[in-house]
């Protein structure tokens, strides 16, 4: 009730607000006469009687003040605070205008890098309790992180005790009869409970059931939304119909949800069953599958791993010659999914945090330079009656109402920023990653703007607060604005200016090492010449194509009417292209010597006979195949360096007989060894190099291949004539993945990550050595202004412009020398974090640290030398007899 | 210079409403009362008086309107408003309780 009346007796008060104000003068002039003339009553005269009811009344604005705090509301003052904030920064447009600025730069950039790692970091996957999923994978000597084999899979599946479930899944490349010919399709074969197992169901149709496989006709299979809306045009009456994959006809059943992904399948158009009677899942020692499961309640991911390598390992007792040397691993299903950008984002954040800190350390220091410059405002102010609460609260409403604006200008430019990132990225590698599809500005990246700048404003109203004290307002009323004050600023200034230094010099040699780091990446060394090579993948359909005479003719055809192309010089074949990742393993033996069930791996890749010979790969021994290896001959296998090292140290490989191990279904044929070439980069650019085992394509052929092509044209140009001449020997023949060689290096998954880590920390590194660079010289500047006087007073007693020189680079020296060996330390143990980010670079790599150091002392020296130029070119008589 | 004993902290509004009782006041007049009733003990500083008489009057305690004075000026007068005379009545009531427990502390010595 009180509070009401309170509440509307002020509201009155608000809006008569000018009368209460003339009539609390009228008022108090009223009183101050009646004191007058009581005064004079007592025998004063009236001049006496004046200055004596003034004297009693005091400060009458203070009073009017605080009349005014009894009936006004909070947010009136503050209000008046802002527009009086407003003023002074409108009165100083360059300070204004720069603090704005780098600010709005800070912001934007840790907002945007922070709306990336919510999207992949943060945010859940789209799938029921995300975080009791797993993935799982077989471990062999090469690594940990291999197919599964479909026989593995059913016995992992039946003896384990953690999972509620446990599914498998094989990307596929399916063959679709579309209207307008064969096309190449994107798809899954998934286990029966796959979906079931994430907690999705279809929105249109049924899910697939339990039990249910493609052995079991008619073959069924559910289609992306995506698929529904681009092939299907979102009918709904698409349920039922059939779609010939591979042809076969299959009954579409269903379509998935539109906000679902698959982080490992993401473009996949169509989620068909595995065949449990094919070729490969018949086979212990064929690995073709990865695997997903659901957590039983109370079981940790450490349990499940732990209960697998014990399954794992009894297997590879009961099945030794195709399970030795293979383990279990199992591990969350989001390290599965973001495992591998996660580095690359932490490092992107830290780097535009710590712009953000250089942007914020530089802000306050304007902010410190203003105080300083007003401390005779603060003076006045404080002798007209202002508290010390209110002189405070001034600042920090200034210090609020520059980081709002900044924010918002950030979030602004943020919003730009991501929507610019996401654009750079090339469309199949953000197929790859469909966390990121719903990214942009969300409540998170709000909130972690607000954060910042909540962090932020608490840092500007603070710097101004720790350098005021009312000991100092009194003093900035008597003095020139030059007392002791100012030495404890430049303390407080330049130690900021080295925590910015510092940060440059981290940020740059981080930026340093990741460019050195993407250089030798992209000048790795891939084994053949990868300039005018164009290189392009077929599949053709099995119903024409999959005799082995019937491939056999298919490559020769499609070699010889490509080699007839004008500028062609040599056209190879091979199953697996270079740098497509280790492909198939298969498991041998070394004839004529003793066989302990040791497990010998290696990639196998078939290649046509002119195939080294168009990569110009580099053959150390031996001969290369000839046309004539076809399969009425003995077979020949060509191996690589690293596998004549591995399995044939100190003896000649020529001559040697491997034959395949494991439960293959009829008994292989020995294989030769005929020849030795150089190591070339099978696997990924930044892997190391494996063996590698190349088997005549006739002698072990497929309906489905690469082709390169050696031009002495552009070879980029010769891409489409490909496509046109392989139509041309059949219209039904899919194509896919054309790029010319160096395009497939340049823009493999590895290099992309590499260079947009490379390119975005160089980025936050040459703002960061501007900002830092600025910074100094505002610290050096400001304190030459500061010292003009002296300096004069110094010159005028015959110091020579030269020491004067000396005196400022000096004083910029240290901070130079304190900011860069700070930084360095910084550096090598940010170097050190980043360490699986630096390909074939140390974290303490010298020379970039030496280059940094030099950069930033040559950026810092001339920031000094303009301020240092200017001090030393003072008049002495004019310093004298400024102030 | 001696220094005059301050106002007991919190007596203020009350001696406003207590001397505002007897007879509608202005600011001046309320500042002399004061001072006149207590013998010249009680100074009023006018630095505080306006900022109660604002509190007054946003708690309703009080009215002001403006009226001639004797010598023809205008002046702005306050009266008790009956809330005002409760409010007076609760805060007597209270100071009273407390002089008497003071006194009573006092008195044992």
């Amino acid at each position: 009730m009180n509070r009401f009346r309170r509440m509307f007796n002020k509201l009155r008060f608000l809006f008569r607000r000018d009368s209460f104000e003339s009539g609390l003068a009228e008022e108090m002039a009223f009183h101050q006469e009646q004191v007058e003339r009581a005064f004079e009553a007592e025998g004063m005269t009236p001049e006496e009687a004046r200055h004596a009811a003034r004297r009693q009344f005091g400060n009458a604005t203070k009073m009017k003040e605080q009349s005014h705090e009894a009936v006004k509301f909070w947010f009136e003052t503050v209000a008046q605070d802002f527009l009086f904030a407003a003023r002074q920064l409108r009165k100083n447009p360059g300070f204004t205008a720069t603090a704005i600025l780098m600010l709005g730069l800070g912001i934007g950039a840790a907002v945007a890098i922070f709306a990336f790692v919510d999207a992949a970091l943060i945010q859940p996957l789209p799938y029921a309790n995300p975080n009791r999923l797993v993935g799982l994978f077989s471990s062999i000597p090469l690594g940990p992180k291999y197919n599964i084999s479909y026989l593995d899979y059913r016995d992992w599946k039946e003896q384990n005790k953690v999972f509620k479930s446990l599914e498998a899944y094989e990307t596929w490349n399916f063959m679709l009869n579309t209207p307008t010919g064969t096309e190449l399709a994107q798809g899954v074969h998934v286990s029966d409970g796959f979906f079931r197992t994430l907690g999705i169901s279809p929105i249109l149709g049924r899910d697939f059931l339990a039990g249910e496989n493609q052995t079991t006709a008619p073959h069924t299979v559910l289609l992306s939304y995506t698929a529904w809306q681009e092939r299907f045009g979102g009918r709904p009456d698409v349920v039922g119909q059939a779609v010939i994959l591979d042809g076969v006809p299959n009954t579409i059943i269903g379509v998935l949800p539109r906000d679902f992904h698959f982080g490992p399948a993401a473009a996949a158009d169509f989620w068909a069953m595995l065949d449990p009677s094919g070729p490969c899942e018949k086979r212990r020692i064929c690995h073709n599958l990865f695997g997903i499961a659901r957590l039983k309640d109370g079981v940790s991911v450490q349990a499940a791993d732990a209960d697998m390598k014990s399954i794992a390992a009894r297997l590879e007792k009961q099945y030794p010659d195709t399970n030795r040397g293979q383990g279990a691993v199992v591990m969350p299903l989001t390290e599965v999914i973001v495992g591998d950008i996660r580095p690359i984002l932490l490092v992107l954040l830290s780097g535009a945090g710590l712009l953000l800190l250089i942007a914020c350390v530089n802000v306050a220091n304007l902010l410190l330079v203003r105080t300083e410059t007003r401390q005779r405002e603060i003076a006045v102010r404080g002798a007209l009656g202002a508290s010390p609460a209110r002189l405070i609260r001034q600042f920090v409403t200034e210090g609020l109402l520059l980081i709002g604006i900044g924010s918002v200008l950030g979030v602004a430019w943020a919003y730009a920023a991501i929507h610019l990132l996401i654009r750079l990225i090339p469309a199949d590698m953000l197929a790859g990653m469909p966390y990121l599809q719903g990214l942009g500005l969300n409540l998170h990246s709000i909130a972690f703007a607000g954060a910042v700048t909540l962090a932020a404003g608490a840092l500007f109203a603070l710097t101004p607060v720790l350098r005021m004290s009312l000991q100092e307002m009194r003093a900035g009323l008597t003095g020139g604005g030059r007392s002791g004050s100012s030495s404890i600023w430049r303390h407080l200034g330049a130690n900021l200016v080295v925590i910015e230094l510092a940060v440059a010099v981290v940020l740059l040699v981080g930026a340093g090492l990741l460019s050195k780091g993407l250089y030798r990446l992209l000048h790795v060394e891939v084994g053949f010449q990868p300039d005018h090579l164009a290189a392009i993948s077929i599949g053709a359909p099995d119903s024409r194509y999959s005799q082995d005479t019937q491939a056999v003719a298919l490559e020769e055809e499609v070699s010889r009417r490509i080699g007839s192309l004008p500028g062609v010089q040599s056209v190879g074949v091979t199953r697996y292209l270079p740098l497509s990742g280790y492909g198939p393993f298969i498991d041998f033996i070394i004839k004529g010597r003793p066989y302990h069930g040791a497990h010998n791996e290696a990639t196998r890749r078939q290649v046509s006979a002119r195939y080294f010979t168009t990569l110009q790969a580099q053959l150390l021994h031996g001969r290369y195949f000839t046309a004539s290896d076809d399969a009425s001959r003995v077979h020949v296998a060509i191996i690589n360096q690293a596998m004549a090292k591995k399995y044939f140290p100190n003896e000649d490989p020529i001559g040697k007989q491997i034959v395949y191990s494991g439960s293959w279904s009829q008994a292989p044929p020995p294989i030769e060894i005929v020849g030795v070439v150089g190591d070339m980069k099978e696997g990924f650019l930044d892997a190391e190099n494996y063996p590698a085992i190349y088997l005549p394509f006739k002698q072990d052929p497929a309906d489905w291949f690469s082709i390169v092509v050696r031009s002495s044209q552009a070879e980029q140009s010769l891409l489409p004539t490909l496509i046109t001449v392989i139509h041309g020997v059949d219209p039904d023949i899919a194509v896919y993945d054309a790029a010319t060689m160096n395009e497939r290096i340049q823009n493999s998954q590895t290099a992309y990550l590499h260079r947009s880590a490379a390119w975005l920390v160089g980025g936050f590194a040459i703002m960061a050595l501007l900002l830092s660079v600025v910074g100094l010289y505002g610290v050096i500047a400001y304190s030459v202004r500061q010292r003009t006087r002296e300096i004069g007073v110094r010159m005028a007693l015959g110091a020579q412009r030269s020491s004067i020189y000396q005196m400022i680079l000096q004083e910029a020296g240290r901070l130079i020398v304190l900011g860069i060996a700070a930084g360095m330390v910084g550096a090598i143990g940010a170097g050190m974090l980043m360490r699986s980010l630096l390909f074939d670079v140390r974290y303490w790599d010298l020379p970039t640290l030496a280059m940094v150091a030099v950069v930033l002392c040559v950026a810092a020296l001339v920031a000094t030398y303009i301020p240092a130029r200017g001090a030393a070119s003072v008049n002495p008589v004019e310093a004298l007899r400024a102030e | 210079m001696t220094k005059k004993p301050d106002l007991l902290p919190g007596t203020l509004d009350m001696l406003i409403l207590k001397t505002l009782a007897r007879a509608p006041m202005h600011g001046y007049g309320i500042a002399l009362s004061i001072k006149r009733s207590s013998d010249d003990v009680l100074t009023v500083e006018e630095g505080s008086l306006y900022p109660a008489l604002q509190r007054l009057l946003l708690q309703g305690w009080v009215k002001a309107e403006w009226k001639k004075t004797e010598t023809n000026r205008r002046a702005r007068y306050y009266t008790l408003t009956p809330l005002g005379r409760k409010q007076l009545g609760i805060e007597l009531s209270q100071f009273e309780q407390m002089i008497t427990a003071i006194g009573r502390v006092l008195q044992d010595a």
